[in-house]
C-alpha cells in the first residue's frame, strides 16, 4: 500500500454535495456502452457527486468522467479504469462521459506526447483511492466501527467482523459530507482487479451501430453551415474576392472574408492562412458545390517554394556546418585511424497527418459568452486564443470535447476553433465550421521534411569508435544529441541545421523521432554488418557500454531497459532460429517514456516481397488496458510502415501536389502485416507513453528486412518512391 | 430541389433537395443518419459505405436522384440491436481505435460476407481494400471479419 497526500489536485476533490436529480447530468444515457449485455439494472432516482471525476447513484451505478480529450488513444477507457481500480468497483456498473475543458479540476485536459496516462496515472488513482475512503468512512460511522475493520470489493463494503455489508450507492449519500483526509492509501499493484488485464473501449458498442460521437456529427438546430477557402499555395494571400456567382447558388446564405489573427498566440497558434475567404449555407452540399463558384484572385506574398527546392536545399545542408548539439571526444580524429568508416544520408519528405475526420468545429458567439464543441487535442490553449480573438474572459468561454476521427498531432493546432469562433461572431449565430478533404490536406502543419547523415567509425575488431550525426530539416533537426547512441561511444558529435520555411509544419505522431529513428536503426544494421556482427549482438553491447560505463551524464535513456526489450524480442521471434524462406529486420528506439524493439518477417512472393509478421517488445511499465495497449502498438506499427513506404506532400510553386487520397498514398488492408504479436516487459513501473513509440523503429526494422531479402538498403522515404528522391539527388 | 422518396432501413422518407445531392449529405444533412462518415469525397477512402440493395456503395459519390426504389441501408439500420455478427466480432476483437471510419468498414464487411461466406484471409485484405483505416486496424479488421464469417 502506498499513502500519498492528497494536496495534488486538491480543488477535484471539493465536493459538490448530493447532486439530487438529473437535472445536472445532462446527456446521461443509461443502459449505454459500458453496461454488460443483457444486466438490467435499475434506473436511479438519486446521483451523489463524490468529487470531479466520480458521482455515484443510489443503485451503484458509477459514472466516472474521463478528463482527457480522446483520440483513438483510447485513454475514454484506460482513464477510468485507473479511477475505477482505486475505487474498487465492478467494471460492469461504470458508466464513463467525457468530462468537458474545466481547468478548476482537472490537469493538462491534453492530447499529446504519449502523456495522459504517464501524468495523469497519479491523480486518477488519487481520485479513485479518496472516493473510496470517504466511502468507507461514512460506512464506519454509520455501523459504529473502526475503518479498519471494513474491506471493499466490487462497489461495496464490508464490516469483516460481522459479515454485514452495504453498497456504495446505499452509503453515498453520507459519504459525500465526509470531510477529506490529509493521506489516502492507494493499492499495491499486485492487489489491482482491473489495471493489467483487458477492458473493451467503452464507445464501441456505439460506433459499431452509427451513433453520434465525433465533432463532425454534433449540430445545432438553427445553425448555419460554413467551409473556407484558403490559398492554393503557401506564400500567397487573397487579393481580391467575387463573390457574386457563389451568393447566387441555391442555399447560400453568404460570402465573407474574416481575419483569424490571434492577438496573444499560443504556441498551438500554428496557422499559415489567417485571411480566409468564408462560404455559409443551408446544408453541406449546397456550401460544397457554391464553393467552386468562388472567384478568388491570390497574390504572391512570401516567395513560393517547390520539392525540387527542397531537395537542394536539404542536400547542401549536408555539407555545412551544423550547430553543434553535443560532442564527445574527437570523432573527427578518431575516424582518421579507423579500420572502416560507414557513411549514409537517410531522408524523408512532409507528411500531412490526415485524420480520416477533417478538420471542423461548432461555435456560438453571443455578446456574453462562447459555446464551442469539436474535436480538439488542445482545448485550454484554444480557449485562450478564442479569448483573444474575442477580447472575452476564459470563464465566458466553454468547450466540449467531442470523440475526435483522428488525431496524430493535426488537432493540437486549433486554427479550426477559432475560425469557427471568427464566422460565429460574423454571422451572429450558430455555426458549423466543416473542412472539404482538400482544404484539409493542403492546409499544412505538415511533418517536416528532413534529411540526416550517419558517419560511424569502427576499429579492426568492429568496435564502434566514432559517432557522427549531422540532421537537417524544413524545418528544424530531427536529432536529439543525448539520446542513444550517445553514452555507447567515446567520440560521438550531432550536429543541427534548421531550414526556415513558409509551409507550417507542426508535430505529427511522435515528432522528429517518427523519421530519426528509422534512418538510426537502418544505419546501426548496416554498421552491424560492416563490424560483422549479429545486429542485436551489436547493439547489446553498445548497451553493455552504457550500463558500465557511460560516456557523458545527460544520456537519456535507461539502457537495461533498452536492452530489455531488444532482449525480449529475440527471444519470442525465435530470432536466432530463423525459418527458412524468411527474410528479418530488427529495430529498437526509445521515446515518449518507452521503449520498443521490432522484429519484421519479410517473404518473397514472386517478385514481390511480403510483409509477414512484425514482432514487437515493449517496456512501457505497468500496462493499464491490455487490450487497448496492444491494438495501439499494432496501429502505430501499421502507421509508420504506411508512412514509410508510401506517402509524401510534394509542393509546386508553393501549393500541394496531392490534396485528397487519389494522389496521397495511404497504406491500405493488403499492405498492412497480416500478423502482429505484441509482448510487454513486466515490471511493475508506473505506466509511460504508448500512443506513439511503437511508431518510430518499425521503418528501419522494414528497411532491414527488405535488405536481407534483396541486398538493397533503403534510405528515402518513402521508400515505394526512392527512385524519385534518387533522381532529384544525381540531377 | 426536386422531390425524392427514397427508402431508408426500412423507412420511406420524402424529400426536397437538390438531385445531384449525395446520398452521403441526405443521410447525415437532411435524415440526421451521421454514421455513415465524409471522409473524402471521391470514392476512395470507404468511410461513407452504406448499402444499396445489398451492395455496398460509396454514398459520397451516388446521388440521390440514382437511387429510385433501391433500399438504402446504413449502420444505423444495419441490424436492429446492434447484433449484426460484424458490428459483434467487432466489439469481440475491440477493433476500433478513433473509431471513425469502421462504420464504412463494417458496411463493407457486411455486404462481402454475404457474397462470400467464408472468405480466406487475402479475400478479406483484397475486398476491403477500398476501405482506409488511418488508425490502422487492419489486422484486427481481418480477424474481426473471419470470426463474423465463423458465427453467420
Amino acid at each position: 500500500m502506498t499513502l500519498i497526500k492528497t494536496e495534488i489536485n486538491r480543488r477535484s476533490f471539493l465536493k459538490v454535495s448530493a447532486a439530487g436529480s438529473a437535472g445536472i447530468m445532462i446527456g446521461f444515457n443509461w443502459l449505454a456502452s459500458c453496461t454488460s449485455p443483457g444486466e438490467a439494472i435499475s434506473i436511479p432516482e438519486e446521483w451523489f457527486n463524490i468529487n470531479a471525476f466520480i458521482t455515484i447513484a443510489d443503485n451503484g451505478e458509477v459514472t466516472i468522467l474521463s478528463p482527457n480529450p480522446e483520440i483513438g488513444q483510447n485513454v475514454k477507457t484506460s482513464m477510468p479504469l485507473i479511477v475505477a481500480e482505486e475505487l474498487d468497483v465492478d467494471w460492469g456498473m461504470v458508466k464513463v462521459e467525457q468530462a468537458g475543458l474545466d481547468t478548476d479540476n482537472f490537469r493538462r485536459q491534453l492530447a499529446g506526447g504519449s502523456q495522459s496516462i504517464r501524468q495523469g496515472w497519479q491523480s486518477l488513482r488519487m481520485a479513485g483511492a479518496a472516493a473510496r475512503r470517504l466511502l468507507m468512512e461514512a460506512a464506519a460511522k454509520k455501523w459504529q466501527v473502526s475503518i479498519a475493520d471494513l474491506s471493499t470489493d466490487k462497489g461495496q463494503i464490508t464490516n469483516n467482523k460481522t459479515g454485514d455489508t452495504i453498497g456504495y450507492g446505499e452509503i453515498a449519500t453520507e459519504a459525500v459530507s465526509i470531510p477529506i483526509p490529509e493521506e489516502i492509501e492507494l493499492k499495491d499493484p499486485k492487489d489491482f482487479k482491473l489495471i493489467g488485464k483487458g477492458v473493451k473501449n467503452v464507445d464501441a458498442p456505439k460506433i459499431v451501430t452509427g451513433q453520434p460521437l465525433f465533432g463532425i456529427d454534433y449540430m445545432e438546430d438553427g445553425a448555419t453551415i460554413a467551409m473556407i477557402e484558403h490559398p492554393p499555395a503557401f506564400g500567397m494571400k487573397l487579393k481580391s474576392l467575387d463573390a457574386e456567382e457563389a451568393k447566387a447558388m441555391p442555399g447560400i446564405k453568404d460570402v465573407f472574408t474574416i481575419d483569424t489573427t490571434v492577438g496573444e498566440p499560443q504556441w498551438s497558434d500554428v496557422n499559415a492562412f489567417n485571411e480566409l475567404v468564408v462560404i455559409t449555407g443551408e446544408s453541406t452540399w449546397q456550401v460544397m458545390k457554391a464553393k467552386k463558384k468562388l472567384k478568388i484572385l491570390w497574390e504572391q506574398d512570401t516567395p513560393a517554394e517547390s520539392s525540387a527546392d527542397h531537395a537542394k536545399k536539404l542536400v547542401d545542408a549536408m555539407s555545412q556546418k551544423g550547430e553543434v548539439a553535443r560532442e564527445d571526444g574527437n570523432p573527427a580524429k578518431a575516424s582518421q585511424s579507423a579500420a572502416k568508416v560507414v557513411d549514409r544520408t537517410f531522408s524523408a519528405p512532409f507528411l500531412a497527418h490526415n485524420t480520416l475526420e477533417p478538420m471542423n468545429f461548432f461555435a456560438n458567439v453571443t455578446a456574453e459568452k462562447a459555446t464551442l464543441v469539436g474535436p480538439i487535442q488542445t482545448p485550454e490553449y484554444l480557449r485562450k486564443s478564442v479569448s483573444s480573438l474575442l477580447g472575452m474572459a476564459e470563464e465566458n468561454i466553454t468547450i466540449d470535447m467531442t470523440r475526435m476521427g483522428g488525431g496524430f498531432g493535426r488537432r493540437l493546432y486549433g486554427h479550426f476553433g477559432v475560425e469557427a469562433v471568427a464566422i460565429s461572431k460574423k454571422i451572429g449565430g450558430p455555426v458549423k465550421l466543416m473542412y472539404k478533404r482538400e482544404d484539409d490536406l493542403t492546409q499544412g502543419t505538415y511533418r517536416p521534411a528532413y534529411r540526416v547523415n550517419y558517419k560511424a567509425a569502427l576499429d579492426d575488431s568492429g568496435q564502434l569508435i566514432a559517432f557522427q550525426a549531422k540532421g537537417a530539416g524544413i524545418p528544424g533537426s530531427p536529432l536529439f544529441q543525448d539520446r542513444f547512441p550517445a553514452g555507447t561511444v567515446d567520440n560521438f558529435k550531432v550536429e543541427n541545421i534548421n531550414i526556415d520555411t513558409n509551409i507550417s509544419t507542426g508535430a505529427w505522431r511522435a515528432p522528429r523521432s517518427n523519421f530519426v529513428a528509422g534512418a538510426e536503426q537502418a544505419f546501426l544494421d548496416e554498421v552491424a554488418e560492416a563490424a560483422g556482427k549479429d545486429p542485436i549482438d551489436f547493439r547489446l553491447e553498445l548497451f553493455d557500454r552504457a550500463l558500465s560505463n557511460p560516456v557523458g551524464d545527460r544520456n537519456d535513456y535507461d539502457a537495461a531497459r533498452y536492452a530489455g526489450v531488444l532482449k525480449l524480442v529475440r527471444e519470442k521471434s525465435g530470432w536466432d532460429n530463423k525459418p527458412a524462406g524468411v527474410f528479418r529486420g530488427v529495430s529498437a528506439y526509445y521515446c515518449h517514456n518507452s521503449y520498443v524493439a521490432q522484429v519484421v518477417d519479410v517473404v518473397k512472393d514472386g517478385n514481390d516481397l511480403k510483409l509477414q509478421k512484425v514482432w514487437c517488445a515493449v517496456d512501457c511499465g505497468i500496462v493499464v488496458n491490455k487490450e487497448g495497449a496492444i491494438n495501439q502498438i499494432e496501429g502505430g506499427i501499421v502507421d509508420g510502415i504506411g508512412h514509410t513506404m508510401y506517402s509524401q506532400v510534394n509542393f509546386n510553386q508553393g501549393a500541394p501536389v496531392q490534396n485528397n487520397f487519389d494522389q496521397y498514398r495511404l497504406i491500405r488492408h493488403t499492405e498492412a502485416p497480416p500478423e502482429i504479436e505484441v509482448f510487454f516487459v513486466e515490471n511493475g513501473i508506473d505506466p509511460t507513453g504508448l500512443g506513439e513509440p511503437s511508431l518510430p523503429p518499425i521503418a528501419a526494422a522494414v528497411a532491414n528486412a527488405m535488405y536481407q531479402a534483396t541486398g538493397k538498403r533503403w534510405y528515402h522515404q518513402p521508400f515505394m518512391l526512392a527512385e524519385q528522391e534518387e533522381m532529384i539527388e544525381v540531377g | 430541389m426536386a422531390a425524392f422518396t427514397i427508402k431508408v432501413n426500412g423507412k420511406k422518407h420524402q424529400l426536397d433537395v437538390d438531385s445531384d445531392t449525395p446520398i452521403l449529405w441526405v443521410l447525415r444533412d437532411h435524415l440526421k443518419l451521421v454514421g455513415t462518415k465524409y471522409g473524402c469525397g471521391i470514392a476512395q477512402c470507404g468511410a461513407c459505405t452504406i448499402h444499396l440493395d445489398g451492395n455496398s456503395i460509396r454514398s459520397c459519390s451516388i446521388p440521390i436522384s440514382a437511387v429510385g426504389d433501391k433500399e438504402v441501408t446504413t449502420i444505423e439500420g444495419l441490424s436492429e440491436n446492434g447484433d449484426h455478427p460484424v458490428q459483434q466480432a467487432w466489439l469481440e476483437h475491440d477493433v476500433p481505435q478513433c473509431g471513425y471510419c469502421q462504420a464504412g468498414q463494417i458496411m463493407n464487411a457486411a455486404a462481402f460476407l454475404d457474397k462470400n461466406p467464408n472468405p480466406s484471409s487475402g479475400e478479406i485484405a483484397t475486398a476491403m481494400n477500398g476501405n482506409i483505416c488511418r488508425c490502422g486496424t487492419y489486422t484486427r479488421i481481418n480477424k474481426a471479419i473471419q470470426t463474423a464469417a465463423k458465427n453467420s
